[in-house]
């Protein structure tokens, strides 16, 4: 299968491109995961995020990211779009989803880019609290 | 031997590259890097992980670094 696959780290991230970017005359689902920034963590506010990545590192794990969805599901396309730079309260910060002829692959392939991309892809979010900074998940 | 510093490693480090004195003996794999920036650095000790990717690929403790590799520590992620 010719799959189609779209991997980004962009300053801004919009949301309303893609669904073009996944439509696609094969596809009879598309499933798209967006994750944005939460005000509350632990009932602390949260001011903003601020992501930095490893950009040459992070694009080659996120091209193997999609490469090994295609691998599992029947998919016809793929994007994973991650942001950097600090983002505020509800903007979007990452944007991942696949189009496949049948929703139970989409829907599978979604969940799987987004967990799989939290785990390996070298990008690092600081939470900026009102007195204080932390870098998430960096101590035990 | 430069390697690259991202996040809070970044921080502790306080620059975004750190570079081995040309006196010392270099580190020869990535486990004797990781034990050197240590060294250097306790603070880098009390992270939950730090990992070390050599090129631009993670690699395991017995990779061997080489001057004009690009190598860089990976504190743990949070992306997403």
């Amino acid at each position: 299968m010719n799959h189609i696959k779209k991997i980004e780290i962009v300053d801004q991230i919009d949301v309303s491109q893609v669904y073009d970017e996944l439509s696609h005359a094969n596809s009879g689902g598309v499933c798209v995961f967006v994750g944005s920034v939460r005000e509350f963590t632990q009932n602390e506010q949260v001011v903003a995020l601020e992501f930095e990545t490893y950009k040459a590192m992070a694009l080659k794990e996120m091209a193997k990211i999609a490469d090994e969805a295609c691998e599992k599901w029947q998919l016809n396309k793929v994007v994973i779009r991650h942001a950097v730079g600090r983002k505020e309260v509800q903007e979007p910060v990452v944007v991942v989803g696949a189009s496949s002829g049948h929703r139970d692959g989409c829907f599978e392939a979604c969940r799987f880019l987004i967990d799989t991309l939290k785990d390996t892809v070298p990008i690092w979010k600081k939470e900026i609290f009102k007195n204080k900074e932390v870098w998430v998940s960096s101590t035990p | 031997m430069e390697v690259l510093l991202f996040g809070i490693a970044k921080d502790i480090v306080g620059s975004s590259s750190y570079r081995f004195n040309d006196k010392e003996p270099k580190p020869l794999t990535v486990k004797e890097l990781k034990g050197k920036m240590r060294q250097a650095f306790p603070e880098l000790g009390k992270l939950s992980s730090l990992a070390v990717a050599v090129n631009s690929e993670y690699a395991e403790d017995h990779t061997s670094v080489v001057s004009g590799d690009e190598i860089a520590l990976i504190p743990p992620v949070s992306g997403g």
